[in-house]
């Protein structure tokens, strides 16, 4: 579903190279996880699947479904199924969550040449998954992510990504902020997505999120590269004994 | 008089252009920027009564002859004349543009005849679905698609002549159309008259309540007040009238449409609205214009008066041509508009979005003179491209208890510049008058300006004003997060806009708050990117 062919890419105002030749392969179905210490592009490269301008890809591809997404603006790749949930949401004042939710969504469907969702199917397709994820509905009214916890927002997060239903969920950090029992029900939420069809690409620093969403692949990211590859017993074995000895391998 | 005979290029559709009261078709044509995109499906040429150009009293007596004018309106308007020659145009707004040659505009100009589709299968459905979405009912249709006189007889008269169920008033609204100096239709009139309210152009009330002018027009905004308003005292060709008597809560929303059309022309228009004690009336003003090279002046003068426990609320949806993106042509917007809150307990209330004009020279204010009256001030100023706007209000509190409320918005994208003046003021014997105001700026893109001047007084120790401003810049954090969802850019910054905009969106009538707020979405387009 997702192939990145050895990746380059900087900051584009000032040349600043972040990711230095990454691969990576994930099949649809499959649940990849990408760890690595603070700093080595990991929300980098979560920003650049998604399109944004800031990084210029300077050689490498990134092919979607056997396509290459390098042309495509953000909209245009997250109306084609892609959706990142940010490691640091968005406030956006003034915009009820409800309206920006509805907004979004009906954007998507535009894209695709999809009929627009009427507003009762629309409000029941929310509340459906604002239940799931245990959030309030008043807090569907209140403008998005604004005066949220931190937990709250990570929670909006996914509850943006229920309602999107894409094909290729990237989540950065999506843990942090969370306390134990919504860890829990975000966890249940994303689980819940899991199908043949859908892909994701979980950014975590901690096996407990590796715990309840357990990863088919585990791969490391250091000072933007992937220096190792494994099943769910190499998020074990980091949790263990830190990067230090990754790094000295590959070194 | 020269008689103007179809001018080859202009072609002015009667129909279409005259009378659209709503906003729809002021998107449209923000949306169809090109001239040559903009051509409805009917185009009728009309021949055209225009005065030769320039300003003197030749031309006054003109326009007061054709208005049927009484002798007393045209001393009014020569002693408005006199004035106006010793005065000079207002250099003090953060505006830059080019001297007006005030003798190079006509000052009157009028379709000879109206000639318009002979049914309603002749009108462009897209404009039916506007004044659909008015309630205009079908009668009332025809009257502004041109297809009939209000005096004629209707294809759909019934000829019964019920009045409509008690409370099924809600959601319609009366319209009086302006096309340059003329008033072309009022709709509604027989509904309006049963309640008491008159509702007319004001050359028609000029002739037909002379007492009611004569006792208000000038009272607010007496003659000498400003260049601008003196000028348009001793011109004026059309505007509306409205009075609704005492206890009277108006049945439904009034509404003028104004446009300018004629080349060259200048608008002038004077509204009048004088709400006795104890009433309630809601009124709308949109306003359009056809894209041009050339600069339009537009100097209209609006005058509220609420006596005592009466309430005024007044909102504008403004989108005159604003020039093209290198600030080529546009409309010259120096309005003057006040309310006078003259009675104990009333109220006025100013709404307006204000997303055209290439200048825009507009401080709508309140005089709080009865005690514990209310004043309020709600507005939207969106600047693209070379647009500048220097808008504000007044709050002048004179009574006791009285308060006021102002929040304003403005958002510049482009090479806009947006000022926001405002001034507050209590005197003397205002005792614990009250003010809160609160002036956001949003910014879009670099090359705009954002400026906001708040001229503050007081005379009396209990006054309390409060003053908030912030500044904001729509940042690509926020415009990439929206896009992630799916949104595209546009209507991201428009998504981003409207939230920024809520609190005041939410004082209009409800039939233009999902209008404005696509006109805004509209106006900022190509502002980023
Ligand atoms: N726009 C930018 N300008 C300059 N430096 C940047 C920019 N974006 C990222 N960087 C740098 O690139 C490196 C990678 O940052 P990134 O946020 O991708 O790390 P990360 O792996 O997500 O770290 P963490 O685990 O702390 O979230 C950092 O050193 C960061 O400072
Ligand atoms: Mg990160």
């Amino acid at each position: 579903m997702l192939e990145i062919k050895n990746l380059h890419a900087r900051v584009a105002d000032e040349g600043t190279e972040i990711l230095r030749g990454v691969n990576l392969t994930i099949e649809a179905g499959e649940v990849a996880a990408i760890m690595g210490p603070n700093g080595s592009g990991k929300s980098t490269l979560s920003y650049i699947l998604a399109g944004r301008e800031d990084y210029e890809v300077t050689e490498g591809d990134i092919l979607y479904n056997g396509e290459s997404v390098l042309e495509m603006d953000p909209a245009e790749r997250a109306a084609a199924g892609l959706f990142l949930a940010f490691q640091y949401p968005l406030e956006i004042p003034g915009v009820a969550t409800m309206t920006f939710l509805k907004t979004a969504l009906n954007a998507q469907r535009k894209a695709r040449g999809e009929a627009e969702l009427t507003t009762p199917d629309f409000m029941r397709k929310v509340k459906a998954s604002a239940e799931e994820l245990k959030i309030a509905p008043d807090m569907l009214k209140r403008p998005l992510n604004v005066g949220f916890s931190g937990g709250e927002k990570k929670r909006a997060e996914i509850l943006q990504m229920a309602l999107l239903e894409p094909k290729l969920c990237i989540m950065d950090e999506t843990d942090s902020g969370l306390d134990i029992d919504a860890l829990k029900i975000v966890s249940d939420g994303v689980n819940a997505l899991r199908s043949e069809e859908r892909a994701f690409l979980v950014i975590t620093h901690y096996q407990r999120l590796l715990d309840y969403i357990v990863p088919d692949t585990v791969h490391v990211l250091y000072k933007g590269r992937i220096i190792k590859t494994g099943d769910k017993n190499l998020a074990l074995q980091l949790e263990n004994e830190g990067y230090a000895q990754i790094v000295d391998e590959a070194a | 008089m020269r008689k103007r005979h179809p001018v080859p290029g202009l072609l002015i559709p009667v129909s279409m252009e005259t009378d659209m009261p709503a906003v729809q078709e002021t998107i449209d044509r923000v949306r169809k920027i090109d001239v040559d995109q903009y051509k409805y499906g009917f185009e009728t040429l009309i021949e055209m009564d225009v005065a030769p150009k320039g300003l003197n009293e030749d031309i006054i007596r003109l326009i007061s002859t054709k208005k049927n004018e009484p002798q007393w309106m045209l001393d009014w308007r020569l002693k408005a004349f006199e004035r106006w020659k010793t005065m000079e145009s207002p250099d003090w707004a953060r505006l830059d543009y080019p001297p007006i040659d005030f003798q190079d505009i006509h000052y009157y100009a009028a379709p000879k005849s109206m000639s318009g589709p002979a049914s309603l299968d002749e009108v462009d459905p897209e404009i039916l679905r506007t004044y659909e979405k008015l309630g205009i009912p079908l009668k009332e249709q025809e009257i502004l698609a041109g297809v009939r006189k209000a005096d004629e007889p209707s294809e759909f008269d019934d000829n019964s002549d019920t009045p409509p169920a008690e409370g099924s008033y809600s959601g319609r609204v009366a319209v009086d159309a302006v096309f340059d100096s003329v008033s072309v239709a009022t709709t509604f009139k027989k509904e309006l008259q049963k309640a008491g309210v008159i509702f007319m152009p004001i050359s028609e009330a000029i002739r037909e309540h002379p007492e009611l002018v004569q006792k208000y027009l000038g009272s607010v905004v007496p003659i000498s007040d400003n260049f601008f308003a003196t000028m348009n005292s001793a011109v004026f060709t059309d505007g509306s009238f409205v009075y609704v008597p005492k206890g009277v809560r108006c049945p439904m929303e009034l509404s003028t449409y104004f446009r300018i059309n004629e080349r060259n022309t200048g608008q002038f228009e004077r509204t009048l609205i004088i709400a006795d004690e104890g009433s309630y009336v809601s009124y709308l003003e949109g306003c359009t214009a056809p894209q041009r090279d050339e600069n339009q002046l537009h100097a209209a003068v609006v005058e509220l008066v609420a006596l005592g426990d009466a309430e005024i609320k007044y909102s504008t949806v403004q989108n005159w041509y604003p020039g093209d993106k290198d600030g080529k042509g546009g409309i010259y917007n120096f309005v003057t508009k006040r309310g006078d809150c003259r009675g104990a307990n009333s109220r006025i209330s100013w709404t307006q979005v204000e997303t055209g004009s290439a200048i825009t020279w507009k401080y709508p204010s309140c005089i709080l003179r009865g005690d514990n009256s209310r004043g309020e001030f709600y507005s939207i100023a969106v600047s693209n491209g070379r647009q500048q706007i220097d808008s504000g209000t007044k709050m002048i509190h004179l009574g006791k208890n009285t308060s006021s409320r102002i929040i304003s918005k403005g958002i510049s994208a482009g090479n806009s510049s947006n000022t926001y003046r405002g001034q507050v003021s209590a005197h003397r014997k205002a005792s614990n008058a009250r003010n809160f105001t609160q002036c956001d700026s949003l910014l879009i893109g670099e090359e705009c300006g954002a400026h906001t001047v708040p001229y503050i007084e007081s005379k009396n120790a209990t006054a309390q004003f409060e003053h908030e401003a912030t500044t904001s810049k729509i940042s690509e954090d926020q415009l990439f997060y929206c896009m992630q969802r799916g949104i595209p850019e546009e209507e991201a910054v428009a998504l981003i806009v409207n939230g920024f905009v809520k609190d005041v969106i939410q004082q209009l009538p409800m039939e233009f708050a999902v209008e404005a707020q696509k006109l805004i979405g509209i106006s900022l387009e190509g502002s980023v990117g």
